[in-house]
């Protein structure tokens, strides 16, 4: 049994809040720079030199790199063999986002009730998502998500007959039907399998995934690297005014799933896909 | 082309503009985006005024992130411009002349457009940061209650945006999609 105090907690996801919104990692930066070597159309490539630029000027003045910093999604996986003390362990998560919004300078877009509407004015309360895990560790993932490609995400849940054919065409209407309004390059994280919520959250987790790695399951590879073609063929482009760059990489997470279904959730990203991963 | 406007806007500057134009704002606009457009909109319906004459000026959908000192803004980047089409046939009636935002407009607001002579300009998606270097003075003049979401004047310089509807109805979206 090992004790860890949430105030620990707290202090790192202040400081990851912080972190995410105003530096992307390096596969995603090397994406981004590599996309802005071979993007086709003039505009298209200026308009990705500017986000070049704005990602500098977002580390080095620290201000956020999208103005919308999100609603905090944090993944707590936490070891079975450890015990928290100091509180609850969810206040403390609150309290470091509550920390890091207001310390941080982040835009607080949190309302507390969908149809009221009433913000909450220090972006709580957080989406949690716990898992127990083997060890004595607790690694904690936090994904501020943007709403623009939140709003464009889409679950079908289709029929076994519908086949590979159709989760093709369930994720390549979501990309299209997103077109700019997600802010492309986008990244496109797919869940498959699972019940209702099992392949929402997986298409969530997708999008945690480096963006230069593919799926351990050869098919599932496959289908990645042919969705990426077919999307960017598309020609939505960056900022959706046109150009070969439409996402960065597709991908996909599968489960098992019921003899009757065949559940697909496609969660769109924009180009300011953050997520900062830290393990106590 | 690239061009150089200023804002508030007049009609021979708005009929000039063709969709593709690479355009550097300089002047005095407003934002708004969906709660204070849902106020708005209700006060017309009352038949009240509005808390500032949209006649000629280009509203930018956009809620910033807080500024640290001495700066006059944080983040500021457009927000999409689909969940404001509700709202804005009534403002272009009134005499709105831009809008700037990301992302699709519907049918009605496109009509609109061309009827009130008006354009729709994109700002980069998620460039909030660069975009925050062009906005010289910000200033909440209304729903202050809101947060981010409240009115506020800005003073731009060469604020960079693409025309995407022009005056005539041409969407450079559909252009570049079309199957």
């Amino acid at each position: 049994m090992r004790d860890i105090n949430v105030n620990e907690i707290t202090q790192n996801i202040k400081e990851m809040c912080i972190e995410a919104t105003h530096f992307l990692t390096d596969d995603m930066k090397e994406a981004l720079y590599s996309s802005e070597k071979n993007e086709t159309s003039p505009l298209g490539k200026q308009i990705l030199c500017q986000l070049e630029e704005n990602l500098d000027i977002a580390g080095n003045d620290m201000i956020p790199i999208c103005q919308d910093t999100g609603m905090a999604v944090v993944f707590m996986d936490i070891g079975q063999e450890v015990h928290f003390t100091g509180g609850l362990l969810e206040d403390a998560v609150n309290k470091g986002v509550r920390q890091g919004y207001i310390e941080g300078y982040l835009r607080k877009s949190v309302v507390s009730d969908p149809i009221i509407r009433k913000n909450t004015e220090d972006n709580t309360p957080a989406v949690i998502h716990y898992n127990i895990v083997s060890g004595d560790n607790v690694k904690i993932t936090i994904a501020p998500k943007g709403f623009g490609s939140e709003n464009m995400s889409k679950i079908y849940m289709l029929k076994p007959a519908d086949g590979i054919e159709g989760v093709k065409d369930a994720i390549i209407n979501t990309v299209k039907e997103a077109g700019p309004n997600a802010c492309p390059p986008m990244v496109v994280g797919v869940g498959i399998g699972g019940t209702f919520e099992k392949c929402a959250l997986l298409a969530k987790k997708a999008l945690l995934r480096r963006v230069n790695m593919h799926s351990d399951i050869e098919y599932v590879a496959e289908l990645e690297k042919e969705m990426l073609i077919k999307i960017n063929d598309l020609g939505i482009g960056p900022g959706g005014l046109g150009g070969s760059t439409t996402a960065f990489a597709v991908n996909i997470e599968t489960y098992a799933t019921h003899i009757a279904g065949l559940p697909v959730a496609v969660n769109i990203c924009c180009h300011v896909n953050r997520h900062s991963m830290r393990i106590i | 082309m690239e061009k150089h406007i200023t804002a508030p806007l007049d009609d021979k500057t708005v009929e000039e503009l063709k969709i593709g134009d690479y355009v550097y704002i300089t002047g005095t606009i407003y934002t708004a985006r969906d709660a204070a457009h849902k106020r708005m909109y209700e006060a017309l319906l009352r038949k009240e005024e509005l808390p500032f004459d949209v006649r000629n000026n280009i509203i930018y959908y956009m809620g910033p992130s807080p500024a640290r000192e001495g700066r006059p803004i944080g983040s500021a980047g457009p927000t999409t411009a689909t969940r404001m089409d509700k709202y804005t046939p009534s403002l272009l009636d009134i005499g709105l002349k831009g809008m700037i935002g990301k992302g699709k407009r519907r049918k009605d607001v496109k009509d609109s457009m061309i009827k009130n002579k008006a354009v729709y300009f994109a700002a980069v998606g998620g460039a909030g940061a660069i975009l925050s270097k062009s906005i010289r003075e910000s200033e909440v003049i209304a729903y202050d209650d809101l947060g981010t979401e409240a009115i506020r004047r800005l003073y731009v310089e060469d604020f960079p945006v693409i025309v995407v509807i022009d005056s005539n109805g041409n969407d450079l979206y559909e252009i570049n999609t079309a199957d």
